[in-house]
This record gives structure tokens, sequence and C-alpha cells, in this order.
């Protein structure tokens, strides 16, 4: 990725911790505008945690999160992070799509009022204009037609599809995956992954938390390996992936390929 | 286990018990015969043939007297009053006890505490000493002022006035169903994974719409059946507000039978109408979970209404699966 514009997201210094447990440890991160960064590691390693704290979803406990420029959570003045209030947090997050390994689509409403319903109260988009916008993301994911479905009249494929259009239906400039793929059965996984590939052609920023090797390789610009809450390796999918210079990156990777 | 069929192991003499494997596919299956199924419900029919018989025959419930009172003003009146009564309380009732859900779900220690002090102390005390307590606050509080806590006031007026027998129930019942809701919206609420709220909170959805649009109507299926409980449950609950002489369903009936001693056939009005209502309100209960079932997986393939009634009343219709055998 060429250095000429300031990366879309820009991570410096975060830490985080759960009680007296350090989850994220002082992570530094850029994702250009239209790059695609696949997060790896064990569990546990705090890949979950950095992208969550991306969108505000956990708040830091040190250092900050960059989004377009924008510091997420705060309000950077005269050398202090002023906290802010809910209103401003669901603003900068309604740009930042997420996509949840449970998918956690809203079950008592059918598939189209899933994916209306923000664009309709956040945006302030119009009934008949969200509609349109939504049947079309629909054929997108491949998914035309089944507007009407409730989401338990689907398979996990379908409804993890369907969560991919709800989160674009918000026009996202940057898009995060926290294992979208692993509470699927394994031939559904091919078409959750296929509608990835796509949007990342189409040039959507994303970054993505997998356990699947054969996307970060195809698909990702930057691959990231994280253990025990810091970056110990990144780079082009090629180096790290083939020849990872770290010792337990080589040990996970041997284990997961 | 053979994997292939062939004439030879159709030819094979059949093991013992019984004659071919084509036989045996083409079997009829005998049901099982369920006597003491048969028993039990003859019992059980006799002892309601004794209860039906008593009822019509026994002069001393004075079905006429029953049917002559049945429309009569003053019990309409009490009627209407009852249910109303039960109405506001019930409204009343659930906002204060989702304020205080909300309360005890959120990060403020303070109103955690203090909605879990309210439900302590209101669950501790029986709604008829709440009530007396409200009937007698005169005796407590002579004035009752509106002004800035600890400074002047504004206005002022005399306890006793204010609070009548009406309002001391409308109070004490309302505050005793705050308590009661305030654990089963609680419960409800918990249910619903917090998943949903990360998703809805990742799309930008404010905390109100989120609550609102979002986590209510997932808690609704856990929240209805319970609250329809409590509903039918104050219902019956509001006849306690007799003692403190508010002119309900119960106490109309007593005022006349205090006059002209026909107690039986007058509780026996108070009776019928509470099991109309009752009934009414069993009715609306279904219409309202199975609106809230929607998407989920009992949704669809539900009973419907008169199929569920059918299969409670084997004797009025056909029963299906649930019938003797």
């Amino acid at each position: 990725m060429s250095a000429a514009t300031a990366p879309l997201l820009r991570i410096r210094g975060l830490r985080k911790s759960f009680g007296s447990h350090l989850v994220l440890d002082g992570v530094d991160l850029d994702v250009a505008e239209g790059g695609v960064t696949v997060l790896l590691g064990p569990s546990g390693s705090g890949k979950s945690t950095l992208l969550r704290c991306i969108n505000h979803l956990e708040k830091l406990d040190g250092g900050f999160v960059e989004v377009g420029g924008e510091t997420i959570g705060y309000r950077y003045d005269r050398r202090r992070l002023h906290e802010l209030p809910p209103s401003a947090i669901t603003r900068q997050r309604a740009r930042i799509g997420m996509v949840f390994q449970q998918f956690n689509l809203f079950p008592h409403m059918t598939v189209l009022e899933n994916i209306v319903e923000a664009p309709i109260a956040v945006a302030d988009t119009p009934r008949k204009q969200a509609v349109a916008h939504a049947r079309e993301l629909l054929e997108q994911v491949g998914l035309g037609g089944r507007e009407g479905s409730y989401p338990r009249q689907m398979s996990g494929g379908q409804q993890q599809r369907v969560a991919i259009a709800r989160a674009l239906a918000m026009q996202p400039r940057l898009m995060l995956f926290d294992e979208p793929t692993s509470a699927l059965d394994p031939e559904l996984v091919g078409d959750v992954l296929a509608v990835m590939k796509d949007l990342a052609v189409s040039g959507m920023t994303m970054v993505v938390v997998t356990h699947e090797i054969g996307f970060a390789r195809e698909v990702a610009d930057e691959v990231v390996f994280l253990d025990g809450g810091r970056i110990l390796e990144s780079g082009p999918p090629d180096a790290v992936l083939t020849e990872p210079r770290n010792d337990r990156a080589r040990a996970f990777l041997s284990a997961v390929l | 286990m053979s994997i292939s069929k062939t004439s030879e192991d159709v030819a094979r003499p059949a093991p013992p018990g019984h004659d071919s494997d084509a036989d045996l596919l083409t079997a009829k299956v005998v049901p099982r015969r369920h006597p003491g199924q048969w028993v039990a419900a003859a019992a059980v029919l006799v002892v309601v043939a004794m209860a039906v018989h008593t009822l019509l025959t026994n002069p001393r419930f004075q079905w006429n007297v029953v049917a002559a009172y049945f429309t009569e003003a003053s019990i309409l009146r009490g009627l209407l009053l009852t249910v109303w009564l039960t109405a506001a309380v019930m409204v009343c009732g659930y906002a204060l006890g989702i304020l205080l859900a909300v309360m005890r779900l959120s990060g403020n220690p303070v109103l955690r505490s203090i909605s879990f002090g309210y439900v302590w102390l209101i669950r501790s005390v029986p709604p008829l000493v709440q009530l007396l307590f409200w009937y007698e606050l005169a005796s407590l509080y002579p004035q009752l002022s509106l002004g800035i806590p600890f400074g002047p006031s504004f206005v002022t007026v005399a306890t006793a006035h204010l609070f009548t027998g009406l309002l001391a129930a409308f109070v004490g019942l309302t505050l005793d169903v705050g308590a009661f809701s305030a654990e089963i919206v609680r419960g409800g609420l918990l249910a619903v994974e917090k998943g949903q709220t990360e998703a809805a909170q990742s799309l930008g959805l404010s905390g109100a719409r989120i609550f609102r649009r979002i986590v209510l109507p997932q808690a609704m299926p856990a929240i209805v059946p319970a609250s329809g409980n409590l509903l039918i449950g104050m219902l019956k609950a509001t006849a306690i507000v007799s003692v403190i002489a508010v002119q309900d369903l119960l106490y109309s009936a007593q005022l006349i039978y205090n006059q002209n001693f026909l107690i039986i056939p007058l509780l026996l009005v108070a009776t019928i109408w509470y099991i109309v209502l009752t009934t009414l309100l069993s009715v609306g209960q279904y219409f309202v979970e199975r609106h809230y079932a929607r998407g989920s997986a009992r949704g669809g393939g539900g009973q419907g209404f008169w199929q569920l009634t059918r299969a409670n009343l084997p004797l009025f219709g056909r029963a299906g699966s649930t019938g003797l055998s």
C-alpha cells in the first residue's frame, strides 16, 4: 500500500485489560483506505478485543483509535481526551460496519426490516429509498427475494450474508469482521467468504479476524499476527504466512495449515 | 443386516417369533390400550357430575336471585370500578416496574441499590397492610406540601382530604405491581442476548431506540405470560379494597347483602363476573403471546386458538391425539 495519503484506520499504543488480565498491550496498526488487513492469532490473543475497540464496543485503557482522522470515543482538545457523549459515539459507529461470529440478526424482524432499521432510524433515509437499497444489497450477497424471511428460517451462511448486507446498508467506510465463518457448517463457509472477497475487490476497507488462512493469502493486503496482546509479526501475506520470522507465529501457522 | 436384498433372503426361513420379513412389514399395528385412563376419567366425571348436580338442585344457591342482581346498577358500577382500577394500577405499575428494572440493570450503583431495596421492601409487606398504611397516612402526615426539598412549599393540602380510599387503593396496589413487574421485566430483559445490543450499537442505533425496538420486543415472550398471570391476580386482588370501603365489584355485592342477607347469591354474582373478566383476559393474553412469537421457532406452527380450546375441552370437540384410547 502506498503511503501517499494518511491511513483510514490508525491505532497507536492501544491497551485494554479485563480486571487484572492485560488483553491488549500497546498495539499499533495502520490500515490504508481500501486495504484489507487480516488478524491472525491463537484464541485469547486479543484479536476480537482489538476489533471491538475500533468501534468502541470496548472502552480503551490507553492509546487511541482514529478512523478518517477522527478519534473514536473521545474528542482531543489541548492535550486532553474528553469522553464523547453516547450520541456522538453512536454517530461514529454508524460509519463503521461490524459482522459478528454469531450473526446477531434481530430474530423478531424480517430480513428486510433488519436491513432498513438503521438507515431509517439513524441516517434518516426515506423508507422507500432504504427498501430499494436493501433489495440491491440482498441481490449483491446472493439472497435476492428473501426479504420476507425471518432469520430463523435461514441457514447460518445465509444469515451471515444478511448480516453483511445489514452492515453495508449504513454505507460504512470501514468494515470489521469478527470470525464471520467460525460458527458455520463447513459447506456454508465458501458463500460467505465469496461475498467478503467481492467486497474487498470493490474497494471496501476491511479488518478481518479469521482462521481462514486461504482467505488471508488470497485477499489480504496485510496479515497481522497477534499473541499475548501484542503484534508479533505483520506484513504481506506471502511473507507472514510462508516464512514467518517469529517462533510463535511459525508454531501457530504450522498448527493451522 | 443385509445390504443387498435377493430372493434368497426372502426365501430363507424366518427367525422364531414371526413368519417372514414380508409379514412383519405388512403387519397391522395394534395400539396399546390404557384402561387406567378410562378408570381415572370415569372417577373424575362422577365427581364433576355431583358438583353440577348440587349446583343445580340445592335451592339455597338461589339462582333466581343471582339472575335478578346480575345486572343490578350498583353491581355494574362496582364492576366498572374494578375494571378501571385494575387497568390504571397495571399501566402505572408497569411504568414504574420498567423504570425499576432499567435502574436495576444500569451501571449506576446508587440506582441499582435503590431499585433492589424498593423491590425488597414492597415484596416484604402484604398488600393489605400497605393499603391500610396509605389509608391511614393522615395520622402520620396530617399535611402534604409540594415545594423545594428542605425549602419553601408552594401547595399544602390536608392528607385526609387527598387520600380517599380510592387513591389509597390506587397508590398501594400500584407500588405493589411496580415491585413484582420490575422482577418480571428484569428477567425478560436478561433473557435477551448481549450480542443483540452490540449488533444494534455497531449499526449506530441510539440507546433508547435499541431498548424500544430491539431489546424490549425480544424480552416480551418471556414477559407476557408472567404479566398475564400478574394482571389476572391483580384483577382479583383489587377485591381487598373493600376493606377500606371502596365500592368495587365485591364491596357493591357486600353492600346489598348487608341489607337483604342474601349472602351466597350475591357472592355468586361477584364470582361469575370475576370469571367472565378473567376469561376475557386469558383470551387476550393468548393473542398477545402469539403476536410476540413472530420469528421464533414456535411462532409459525403454533396451535390456533380454537385448536387449543378444543384440545383442552375433549367432551365438546374432537380431541385429536389428546383423546382417550
